[in-house]
């Protein structure tokens, strides 16, 4: 197989906060390995760690009250990004490594037009002249499908839709050619309709220039249809593995299963499409993951070793070894999966 | 400056140290308490506050001469800070540190007296607009809305000049009515939005006074921006009196506000320049204390970061 | 636009003559003095009566107040009691230099605030933003006029490097005309405009630094941030772009700042400005010239803040494109 193009290891990102809750692991300890051209899906509820992990990878966690902790590791095309300099962070930062974010509402500069924006990044790292620079942005909004880019590349944020934004947001992501992009959460702020828009200019796009795309969602049926495997995170950890065809048809983690069962249906009516909950209770605060396995308050087939001893990842590969990873003690014990939940 | 005056300045700064002390002690255990304290110049500027008061108030103690005396007018003027003069003496041959004790009382006092008297009228016509809304609401933010576009200088200036000679009282009570604007505009929000909730219709339909149901909510929860606000306009009325004086349209001249120091102290500036520096030094510590714990409260008392 | 720009400048104007309402009330009073129980100066009778026939102070009191509005729409301020020559002539002398003064430290005031600002929110908590943060308060906290004092003391009398006050050397320069003259009006401006510059200069870093701050948490920043843009380019194009915007509503309250500095910053410096004509006819208790001071001051608040109102409709794209 090739060697992985981003390589994330034991990742601890940290905040402290001031107001005397202590510590918060938000990412505690998380690897995984993202392959030239593939699509990664990052998944897990709200407060699971998914922003920050992402955000970690091109360092722009707030530095107070973040960190990332000694001993965490990420690696781009072999080279160390948390022991880079900042010039050399710089020239990988929307160059190589490009990001889209959840909020396509705050995340456009207000005071710019669009065309300045997506320019800037083609200016800065590939030196082309203004007029070249416009010339591109023009090209970029017509590839990420907005109509009369010529007049749009003099607009205003405010002056266009929630999901016109976000095809800004991509046009200036990709405007260098980046060889990996992170979209994180892309289409959550937006409507179904424009979301499965959003989804399949991101398909068409990866096609096209060939990069590799971690995509994460809070919604396994965004993953779906769009990526090769998927990473389930939980409370700051990577709690299940695996290359997607094999996760839906056997989801080993009980949280995973939960986030199955909570993916809307299609042919379901509108309305109970919204949100179906599949796993009772919340996230717990970030300052404040219960011992043992970090789930188990939450779990149906939670016994005494869950509360106690955290689980390590558990290899439950059929194919290749470590295809398929999980974080959860019923593998050493499936009988209980099988009796009544809870007992 | 004899021994017991220099014990007795020393003993105050102990005083308002403990009382700094103290006051940590008491709402460091609160969550407002605690974001007051953590501003590194809070703890700094309540001491300075608490110096100058407590000199203040014990001027008598640690002062070796009365404000007015006049030592040895042909011998004791424009004197050098010494042993005996600390900060040396006037173009008057008055010890410039005694007055300044005695000034602080004036200053102080004409600073703390004005900002009540602004944050009392600024509630009560806040309150009134608030209440009644239409036409009296209209005419009085009206009123508001000149108030501020008239400089208060120069608003001070017409008005003080209607005297020959402007007494303390009418001199505080002008100050004071000139700056009550902005308060008033805080709580007339306040209780047109408090009006709003439902607790008040509750209240109302089990036929409690509507003004009296007003009133207890909306002080509580004007009482953050209005205290901020008082704590600066403190420091800005001290500035207002010592330029007032300065022109000499302030405080009547043998008395030693701070603003006539710096004035007495002017035309000799080049030969003593202590008689006008030390006065000016204070009023700028002092305004910057009340600056700070301005500061300090605002990030404490804001109930947005209550939930942070 | 032009609907909401019609409806500010009717505010305006109502505020305004409000603000003359209210001058003529305080003339009115004033001038009911001084026949009475002026303590101090006796005045003659047949002096006082003169001065009741002057000012009209026998005719009933609407047909006063109509009087002195129309006056006023006709640029006549009254006539100066001290000085014995229309108020307006008086203010037309004096408002040239109290706006250069009040310009040059605007300037300097929003030029050296800017800086501070944007220095001290980029190294937000360090050394350089504590030290500068402090400083900043202890000389906005300072009366205006003292800190024109100890500069007046350290540059001018013990350093010689300005000159003690005035407007220019009247000897070398009669008139102005000249480039050497020009320089020297300037060097004879550099204190009282900077003793005024700094105080403003404090403030505006203050409110600078706080905007900058609020701005840098924005998520437009962090877009800014990974799209490899120096960290020079994210603060001082993405970041202050945005922060700049507060700063126009700032300008509006600079204006009463300014004009109460120079008040005081005048008599310090014996510059010929509306401010030191203010106070000197304050002393001798010559009223037309007093309230035309105030009329002039508030109209110019007012101008300022409809300054900024437009200002902050141009700066802002999201109202600019709004408004058309
Ligand atoms: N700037 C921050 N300061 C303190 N805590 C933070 C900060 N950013 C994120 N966190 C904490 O990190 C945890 C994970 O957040 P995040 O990565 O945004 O979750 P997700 O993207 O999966 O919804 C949350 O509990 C949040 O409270
Ligand atoms: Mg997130």
């Amino acid at each position: 197989m090739t060697e992985p193009l981003l390589r994330v290891r034991d990742l601890k990102t940290y905040f402290v906060t001031e107001h005397g809750s202590g510590t918060a692991r938000a990412v505690d300890g998380v690897s995984f390995d993202l392959y030239p051209g593939e699509t990664l899906g990052l998944v897990g509820e709200s407060g699971c760690g998914k922003t920050v992990t992402s955000l970690s990878v091109l360092r722009l966690i707030p530095e107070p009250p973040g960190h990332i902790r000694p001993g965490s590791f990420i690696e781009f095309a072999g080279r160390n990004l948390l022991t880079l300099a900042p010039r050399e962070l710089r020239a990988i930062r929307g160059n190589q490594i490009a990001m889209i974010f959840q909020e396509p509402m705050t995340s456009l500069n207000p005071v710019f037009t669009v065309g300045d924006q997506i320019a800037e990044a083609a200016i800065v790292h590939q030196r082309l002249s203004r007029r070249a620079a416009r010339a591109r942005a023009i090209e970029m909004l017509k590839l990420v499908g907005i109509p009369d880019p010529a007049q749009r590349v003099d607009h205003y944020p405010h002056q266009m839709s929630g999901g016109m934004r976000q095809r800004v947001m991509i046009a200036m992501a990709l405007v260098c050619h980046p060889k990996v992009l992170i979209a994180d959460e892309p289409t959550t702020a937006l409507d179904v309709t424009i979301q499965a828009q959003i989804l399949e200019l991101l398909e068409r796009l990866q096609a096209e220039l060939g990069m590799a795309v971690m995509l994460i969602t809070h919604d396994l049926g965004v993953v779906a249809g769009s990526a090769d495997r998927v990473v389930v995170m939980y409370a700051g950890q990577v709690v299940e593995q695996a290359p997607t065809p094999d996760l839906f048809a056997r989801p080993l983690h009980p949280y995973t299963v939960g986030l199955l069962a909570s993916v809307p249906r299609l042919d379901a009516p509108s309305r109970a499409r919204a949100r179906l909950h599949g796993i009772p209770g919340q996230v717990p605060a970030a300052s404040d993951w219960p011992g043992g396995c970090r789930f188990h308050p939450r779990c149906p087939y939670a016994w005494d070793r869950c509360r106690e001893e955290e689980p390590p990842l558990l290899d439950a590969s059929t194919g290749e070894p470590g295809s398929h990873t999980v974080r959860c003690w019923l593998l050493t014990e499936p009988q209980r999966r099988t009796g009544r939940p809870g007992s | 400056m004899s021994v017991w005056n220099w014990l007795a300045v020393g003993g105050a700064a102990v005083l308002a140290l403990v009382a700094v002390a103290e006051i940590r002690r008491r709402t460091g255990t609160g969550s407002s308490g605690r974001r007051f304290f953590r501003h590194p110049s809070a703890a700094p500027a309540l001491f300075v506050l608490a110096f100058f008061v407590t000199v203040a108030l014990a001027a008598p103690l640690v002062t070796p001469y009365r404000p007015y005396v006049q030592i040895d007018i042909t011998r004791l003027a424009n004197h050098a800070p010494s042993t005996q003069f600390p900060l040396g003496t006037d173009p008057f041959g008055r010890d410039v540190w005694s007055r300044l004790v005695y000034g602080a009382r004036i200053s102080l006092g004409i600073g703390a007296l004005a900002m009540l008297v602004a944050v009392t009228t600024g509630v009560v016509v806040g309150g009134v607009a608030g209440y009644f809304r239409r036409w009296v609401d209209a005419t009085l933010m009206r009123l508001v809305d000149v108030g501020l576009a008239m400089p208060r200088v120069f608003m001070l200036l017409m008005v003080v000049a209607l005297w020959d000679h402007v007494p303390l009282t009418v001199l505080v009570l002008l100050i004071g009515l000139t700056g009550w604007f902005g308060t008033s505009r805080l709580v007339r929000a306040e209780v047109l939005s408090v009006r709003e909730r439902e607790f008040v219709a509750a209240a109302r339909a089990l036929g409690a006074e509507p003004a009296r149901v007003i009133l207890r909510h909306v002080l509580p929860n004007a009482a953050a921006p209005i205290i901020v606000s008082a704590a600066l306009g403190i420091g800005n009325v001290m500035l207002l009196e010592a330029g007032l004086s300065f022109l000499g349209l302030g405080v009547p001249s043998p008395a030693p506000s701070w603003g006539n120091m710096i004035a007495d102290g002017w035309p000799k500036m080049a030969v003593a320049w202590w008689a006008s520096t030390f006065p000016g030094l204070a009023i700028s510590l002092v305004v910057m204390a009340l600056n700070a714990v301005g500061d300090a409260l605002r990030d404490a008392l804001d109930p947005r970061k209550e939930t942070a | 636009m032009a609907a909401w720009l019609v409806r500010r400048l009717a505010a305006s104007i109502a505020i305004v003559w409000a603000v003359v309402t209210l001058t003529f009330v305080i003339v009115h009073l004033a001038h009911g003095s001084p026949c009475g129980q002026s303590d101090g100066r006796p005045v003659a009778p047949e002096t006082c009566a003169a001065l009741i026939r002057r000012f009209g102070l026998d005719r009933p009191i609407g047909i006063q107040y109509v009087k002195y509005l129309g006056a006023l729409l006709r640029g006549d301020l009254g006539e100066s009691l001290a000085l014995h020559r229309p108020v307006a002539d008086a203010l037309a002398e004096a408002l040239p230099n109290t706006f250069t003064l009040t310009l040059t430290a605007l300037v300097i005031d929003f030029a050296l605030g800017l800086a501070l600002g944007v220095y001290q929110a980029a190294r937000e908590r360090r050394f350089g933003d504590i030290a500068l943060g402090n400083a900043a308060l202890f000389v906005n906290s300072m009366p205006t006029f003292w800190l024109g004092l100890v500069l007046l003391l350290l540059l001018a009398q013990w350093l010689r490097l300005f000159p003690v006050g005035g407007l220019r050397d009247l000897v070398l320069c009669p008139r102005m005309d000249s480039l050497p003259c020009l320089a020297d009006f300037a060097w004879h401006l550099t204190l009282p405009a900077l003793t005024l510059g700094l105080v403003g200069a404090a403030g505006t870093a203050r409110y600078q630094r706080a905007a900058l701050l609020e701005v840098v948490r924005q998520d437009f920043v962090r877009t800014a941030r990974a799209k490899g843009l120096p960290e020079r380019r994210v603060l001082l194009v993405h970041a202050l772009r945005n922060a700049l915007l507060p700063l126009v509503t700032l300008f509006g309250l600079t204006f009463p700042f300014l004009l109460t500095g120079a008040v005081l910053v005048e008599t310090v410096f014996a510059w010929p400005g509306m401010g030191r004509l203010a106070v000197t006819a304050i002393l001798q208790r010559d009223y037309p010239v007093v309230t035309a001071a105030a009329l002039i001051a508030s109209v110019m608040v007012v101008l300022g803040n409809l300054l900024a109102d437009v200002l902050y409709g141009v700066a802002d794209p999201r109202i600019r494109v709004r408004a058309t």
